[in-house]
């Protein structure tokens, strides 16, 4: 019977053990949330593992390709911003993802919502593929049937690039963290029920008539979430008496109308510093405590770029999502297989001088039903007939009057 | 430290010429690693250091200074770094309780039309408070204030103006009276030819401040795009007011930022490229 338990915990905990790197870098107790290698006290906490860059502890977005762009996978005590698409699918659906890897994970959850129902993302959430057996395969080359692989990969024209790499457009890294869900499912209730999850309503604790609502909305959620976190033990001065988990936070559309800002209704909002005032004292209350945060944004409403240059140096981690759907660009052949662009604005580097930043700077993304991938953008091969092929009438024109050219000459 | 960028600025933490306002801007970057290099300098050139650090935790610092050779723990005990964690201190203010005691100095996060007064007090008492020598205690050398950094604050609500006061008031007391050092980092986010509106505050802080300022490293991002290898460019400008007049020199270097510590060169002559 002990055999089986350590097999059980040793899967919990961080997936790279294999690689000689005994259960070291663990979570020692300090003031914030960043973590250096130390021989104190050690506690694992399932579904994170430790960074293999700077020791940080990290948990998966949901989103596998998503984990590779961010190094490794989201750092305990940061904000991830997410910057919308036009009509929300894309960035509430990796919302969905974070939040239902942290069901899988057994993370506590909370969510925040300024007029939907929090209960309405969480009903929507993928199901996880658990037994899963689908690891994604890097890009293969088609291959002929019948012919055996030796000879396939041995060039015999270009030859010199035989020694290089092939190419991988996908984002992967080699070792697995995180899960794959299936998105034309949901996640059934008995899992959901099972992980404890904080709901936040904006109308429950601001009245949205009252003329204290438009400052008061943000620092009621600041005050609410440091209430969770301290009631259910997140805070890192806590006592280390019982087990300790992460608290994913979920906060959906903010900086909208809804959440009492003007910052998307006006070019110059009268109280530019309330979504910022809250962003500052969302990363005092991160970093001081086990917990990790995803906050979507509409920023395509706010005209002010210096706004949303303050914002996203206000938090961590920060992607942008432009979907394709509904512009021009969902007919254009060179971007027939994907769903939209993915950018990059902003990967912190915590406890070190340099951050890692991204090879490639242009990515897209495609929302396939097991997966969300994210991969270099590459333009398609230009097959169509009508390039460079002259024809022969007009080649023959060239040379000289002759009498077959003359069906392209009307003189 | 950095010891390229100390041969750069003729600098060594033995000899520190003192009353210089070094300001550290940047303009759709991230300077901060130079804030870092500061850090480490003027720890070891036994200097008492006022770090006020508006963004990061306390942590985050100590790990960096740690691969840059020099303990923020150990400073902090021995009484060298007076440190105030902007984030752990606002807190206390942003949600208020019965209980709490709090510092003073990040009370502007309450009335932030009000200005930083509170903040300047805070600084005034620590840079004071280190001419006495107390029994025991040992003897450091003058004081020097940093601010990491100091555009946030207009984030949070507070004016540009009222930025631009707190910094002259800290140049006169620092640097001036006391005859130390203050070394300040202010970000930018816009273009510079763009005029918008919403920018007024921060372009205005920045004009503000370089006015001020007796030498200034500009960050930038490089004028041709995105390289791995390059990091950005740094434009180093002094002002020389004392001698022939006033007299400005500026030079422009290409860095590399790496794990532990960063690389100057001159333009076009990375290893990448050579």
């Amino acid at each position: 019977m002990c055999n089986n338990i350590d097999v059980i915990i040793s899967n919990m905990a961080a997936p790279v053990s294999g690689m000689g790197e005994a259960p070291a870098e663990r979570l020692p107790i300090n003031s914030t949330s960043f973590q250096k290698k130390t021989r104190s006290k050690l506690v694992s906490i399932p579904g994170t593992r430790p960074s293999v860059q700077n020791g940080q502890l990290l948990v998966s977005t949901g989103v596998t390709s998503l984990d590779y762009l961010l190094g490794g996978g989201l750092a305990v005590g940061t904000v991830l911003l997410i910057e919308e698409d036009r009509y929300d699918s894309y960035s509430r659906m990796i919302l969905k993802y974070f939040l239902a890897e942290g069901v899988v994970c057994r993370h506590e959850l909370f969510v925040a919502t300024a007029q939907d129902n929090p209960d309405d993302i969480l009903q929507e959430l993928p199901a996880p593929i658990l037994d899963d057996v689908a690891v994604p395969k890097a890009v293969e080359q088609p291959r002929l049937t019948g012919e055996p692989q030796d000879s396939l990969d041995a060039m015999k024209i270009a030859w010199r690039y035989q020694h290089l790499p092939k190419v991988q457009s996908a984002l992967a890294s080699s070792s697995r963290f995180g899960h794959y869900y299936d998105v034309s499912k949901t996640m059934e209730a008995e899992i959901r029920q099972a992980a404890k999850c904080h709901r936040f309503c904006l109308p429950d604790h601001v009245t949205p008539s009252s003329t204290a609502h438009r400052l008061e909305s943000y620092s009621a959620l600041l005050k609410s979430l440091q209430e969770v976190i301290h009631r259910e033990g997140f805070d890192l001065a806590a006592p280390m008496s019982k087990s300790r988990n992460i608290l994913r936070v979920g906060l959906h559309s903010l900086g909208s109308a809804l959440w009492g800002d003007d910052l998307c209704c006006h070019d110059k909002p009268r109280h530019r510093h309330a979504l910022t005032t809250f962003l500052y004292g969302l990363r005092a209350l991160l970093r001081s405590s086990l917990s990790v945060a995803v906050v979507t944004l509409p920023s395509h409403l706010i005209q002010d770029r210096a706004l949303m240059g303050s914002i996203t140096r206000l938090c961590d981690n920060a992607i942008a999502l432009e979907s394709f759907k509904g512009s021009e660009r969902e007919t254009n052949p060179l971007y027939k297989d994907y769903h939209g662009l993915l950018y990059v604005r902003q990967v912190p580097h915590l406890n070190c001088l340099a951050s890692q930043l991204p090879d490639h700077k242009d990515l897209a993304f495609k929302l396939k039903r097991k997966q969300f991938s994210i991969e270099r953008l590459h333009l398609p091969p230009d097959l169509s007939e009508t390039v460079s092929r002259v024809s022969r009438g007009e080649l023959a024109s060239a040379c000289g009057p002759s009498a077959s050219g003359t069906k392209n000459l009307d003189f | 430290m950095f010891t390229e960028l100390n041969s750069i600025l003729s600098s060594s933490p033995d000899s520190v010429t003192p009353g210089e306002f070094i300001l550290v801007s940047d303009r759709q970057s991230d300077a901060s690693f130079l804030i870092h290099h500061f850090l480490s300098f003027y720890l070891r050139s036994r200097c008492k250091v006022i770090f006020l650090g508006l963004v990061q935790s306390f942590r985050h610092y100590s790990a960096v200074s740690q691969r840059l050779g020099v303990s923020l723990t150990q400073a902090k005990e021995k009484g060298q770094l007076v440190f105030m964690e902007g984030l752990k201190e606002s807190l206390s203010v942003l949600i208020p309780q019965a209980d709490n005691t709090e510092s003073q100095a990040m009370n502007f996060l309450r009335d932030p039309p009000v200005g930083l007064r509170s903040l300047y007090e805070f600084v005034r008492s620590c840079a004071v408070g280190s001419g006495r020598a107390e029994d025991g205690a040992e003897e450091w050398g003058p004081p020097v204030l940093l601010v990491d950094d100091v555009s946030v604050l207009l984030s949070l609500g507070v004016d540009a103006g009222a930025v631009l006061d707190f910094s002259h008031y800290c140049r006169a007391a620092v640097c001036s009276q006391m005859k130390g050092n203050m070394v300040m980092l202010v970000r930018c986010n816009g273009e510079e030819e763009e005029e918008e509106d919403g920018e007024e505050g921060a372009e205005a802080l920045l004009k503000g401040l370089t006015h001020q300022c007796s030498l200034n490293l500009h960050v930038q991002g490089l004028p041709t795009g995105y390289c791995k290898d390059i990091h950005g460019q740094v434009e180093v400008c002094w002002k020389r007011r004392q001698g022939d007049g006033p007299h400005t020199q500026r030079n422009l270097f290409q860095y590399k930022v790496h794990d532990k510590g960063a690389s100057f060169f001159p333009r076009g002559t990375s290893s990448a490229v050579l």
